[in-house]
């Protein structure tokens, strides 16, 4: 009996992980899905996903108040992407080096401010789960199962897998989304029946990057309400492989983040229930089966044929 | 000279030189200012760090010290950019590679007469540094996957097999029996490690210090480095005469002409009869030997054991990529860029101790010139074509010109 009700809830706490887990990947992954639709590739996600934590956290560590945070977060998002967008799309620099070029500035400075600022971890207290108090005793986090799975997140992770439907409809549904597609997938075209790519990429580089520090500030004022210097591991870099994962779907987006936050939840929780696996060997997980997902081979159909292509106005 | 030589040689060749230099100069003045933000004196912050770096015999030292895998990285690098990869993988080749040289070294290191044992070991090192380039190379050529992503997926792997192997198999027995557990592997035995530059110019018959020589000053620092005890080893000579290899490699022989063909036109190439996805692979595990053999290097010649993944790789994986591309991805440019990066490093170091400023205030000027340099390329391109359009233009202006006084 006893057996059984902690096998039981092990899953439910590995569950319950993964979807919370999922969160900065679902963020971060939809927002670099705009860029790359739009065909530009940010490989600068991590960089600016620490630049988010870092103010999102400071800000809630100076005012208290978790939504200033949140606002702080996409408002250095959307500098770093307006940086990105000028070197990127503008100055139509390579976009494998130029965004190891923004991670590299957003770990540093992040790191610089963290160092000088703050300098030693703190916590603050950042979103709180929600238990969906329906009565006075009775809330939706009572339900058994369901309830400890479901109805214990912050706000910030069910504004993430909102995301989701969201991003489905503006893409498949709205022109801004039509645009965004034909910009990626053909410029020229795009170009000569009126869209201006340029300012269409601008918005989407912009856009992913305030998605990218909301990503970033979900990791320090929601999951784990501390900032440390490089917070993110990598996961910035995942996000990115996630969309290619996700054959650049919001719902393959989706399929992917939960993949990555489940394995994670698991690598966890083998951890916390002292399994016989080496610490070092299950953290290697996730990475491994980046490698093994970009390789699948039914997935790069779908690559926006204009990914990484700079666009120039000809005269012709 | 007349104006058109001059137009030719300055937007050829001196442009090639002066964008990234205003690139690191804006990098610095960004950087400058994020110091004054913080109430640091922007300029005494830089002359520490210059001085640090290039004012004394153990800071000039120490920057050629650092120079070294920052050289062999860059040059891997300067080979995957120029054959059109992208290897942000350095750091897992470079630590695969030292881990592999430490294992043979504790392990058989004894047996092996120096010499001979040094270069077996160099060779090991780049041969497992070129596999790890070898498998994104070959993902990317077969299964077209992206080797950006999969070179940062396989330096996460390569630092989680570090520590598992630094705490399990290749811990040095001695922490064990102390129960201290700190992650690193044994001492290579003695015999394995590189010459010094002082025990090279002990044996070229120089003893004396400067100070016993009367030498005085600057000069008398840089005799310094050269003769008195510093932790400069014979692996910056190696890294030198690497670079002038790969610049033969590169320019005077067919395989890194192929290489450079795919670099520049995949169709081209292919039209060409050039095999791409075998050039894809082979300029990836070239490019993966060369960080390979940095890791061996910082080993043999520096640190003797290896210890923490991610404190032997020291991002060099990165800076590399810097060094590379301030360079122009030549291999010759890449030897005074990387004694300037080494120099940027430690003269970070030092400002640290002396103001109280991080050090990672040099990643983030690093990125900054990473994002400059790639953006001077737009107008480094645009200032060419109209250099090229303005000469063609003057040249049918004559030839037509001379037309018209013939039929005329």
């Amino acid at each position: 009996m006893t057996q059984e009700l902690t096998f039981a809830v092990i899953i439910i706490g590995i569950l319950h992980s993964g979807i919370r887990l999922a969160t900065p990947y679902l963020y971060a992954g939809l927002g670099e899905m705009f860029d790359q639709r739009a065909g530009v590739l940010n490989l600068g996600v991590d960089g600016i996903m620490l630049m988010g934590a870092f103010f999102g956290f400071y800000a809630v560590y100076q005012t208290g108040n978790a939504w200033l945070g949140v606002a702080a977060a996409v408002l250095v998002g959307i500098v770093m992407g307006l940086l990105m967008a000028v070197v990127s799309i503008s100055f139509q620099a390579e976009q494998g080096i130029s965004g190891i070029g923004l991670y590299m500035f957003g770990l540093g400075l992040s790191s610089l401010l963290f160092k000088t600022m703050l300098g030693t971890v703190e916590g603050v207290q950042g979103f709180s789960e929600l238990k969906f108090q329906i009565t006075q005793n009775f809330s939706l986090y009572d339900i058994p199962i369901i309830g400890p799975i479901f109805f214990n997140h912050s706000v910030l992770t069910y504004g993430a897998f909102l995301l989701v439907p969201i991003s489905a409809y503006v893409l498949n549904k709205t022109t801004w989304g039509l645009k965004i597609k034909a910009a990626g997938q053909n410029p020229e075209a795009a170009d000569s029946l009126g869209v201006n790519v340029t300012t269409v990429r601008y918005m989407t580089v912009i856009l992913g990057a305030a998605l990218a520090g909301l990503a970033g500030a979900s990791l320090s004022i929601s999951l784990l309400n501390i900032f440390q210097e490089n917070m993110t591991n990598g996961m910035g870099f995942i996000a990115v492989a996630l969309v290619y994962f996700g054959s650049w779907r919001p719902y393959g987006v989706l399929a992917g983040a939960l993949l990555f936050s489940t394995v994670n939840a698991l690598q966890l929780w083998a951890q916390v229930l002292n399994l016989p696996i080496p610490s070092d060997v299950a953290v290697m997980l996730p990475y491994l089966l980046t490698i093994i997902a970009l390789a699948m081979p039914f997935r790069r159909a779908a690559q926006p044929a204009a990914l990484t292509r700079p666009f120039t106005r000809g005269d012709n | 000279m007349s104006k058109t030589k001059f137009n030719r040689f300055f937007y050829d060749h001196l442009l090639n030189l002066l964008l990234p230099l205003l690139a690191v100069l804006a990098a610095l003045l960004v950087g400058a200012l994020i110091l004054w933000v913080q109430g640091v004196d922007p300029w005494e912050a830089y002359k520490a760090m210059f001085l640090g770096a290039f004012g004394s015999k153990n800071g000039l030292a120490d920057t050629l010290v650092k120079s070294v895998p920052l050289m062999l990285v860059g040059l891997g690098i300067a080979i995957a950019f120029r054959g059109g990869v992208i290897n942000i993988g350095a750091e897992g080749q470079l630590i695969t590679g030292a881990l592999f040289v430490t294992f043979l070294g504790v392990t058989f290191g004894e047996k092996a007469p120096g010499a001979v044992g040094i270069l077996l070991l160099l060779f090991a090192g780049a041969l497992m540094g070129g596999l790890w380039g070898a498998i994104p190379g070959w993902l990317k050529a077969q299964l077209g996957v992206n080797e950006i992503l999969s070179t940062i997926m396989m330096n996460a792997i390569a630092i989680q097999i570090g520590y598992y192997l630094l705490r399990g198999p290749m811990i040095d027995p001695a922490e064990l029996a102390a129960g201290t557990n700190i992650p690193h592997s044994a001492r290579l035995p003695k015999n394995l490690d590189m010459a010094r530059f002082t025990d090279m110019a002990k044996a070229l018959g120089f003893t004396k210090r400067a100070k016993e020589l009367g030498i005085e000053g600057y000069a008398g620092q840089l005799y310094g480095v050269l003769v008195e005890p510093t932790r400069l080893h014979i692996g910056f000579l190696f890294a030198i005469l690497m670079a002038i290899l790969v610049y033969i490699f590169l320019w005077r022989t067919t395989i890194g002409y192929k290489i450079r063909a795919v670099g520049l036109n995949r169709q081209a190439a292919r039209y060409a009869g050039i095999n791409v996805k075998r050039n894809m692979v082979l300029s990836m595990t070239l490019s993966g030997a060369f960080a390979g053999l940095a890791g061996a290097v910082e080993i043999l010649g520096l640190h003797h054991r290896m210890f923490e993944p991610t404190s032997v790789s020291a991002g060099y994986g990165f800076t590399g990529i810097v060094a590379a591309l301030f360079g122009g991805l030549h291999p010759l440019g890449i030897i005074p860029s990387s004694i300037l990066f080494g120099g940027l490093l430690v003269g970070g170091d030092k400002m640290q101790r002396a103001m109280q400023i991080p050090q990672v205030l040099i990643t983030a000027i690093l990125g900054l010139i990473v994002l400059f340099v790639v953006s001077t390329d737009f107008f480094k391109r645009k200032l060419q074509t109209r250099r090229i359009s303005e000469e063609a233009e003057t040249f049918f202006e004559k030839e037509t010109g001379a037309g018209e006084e013939a039929s005329a």
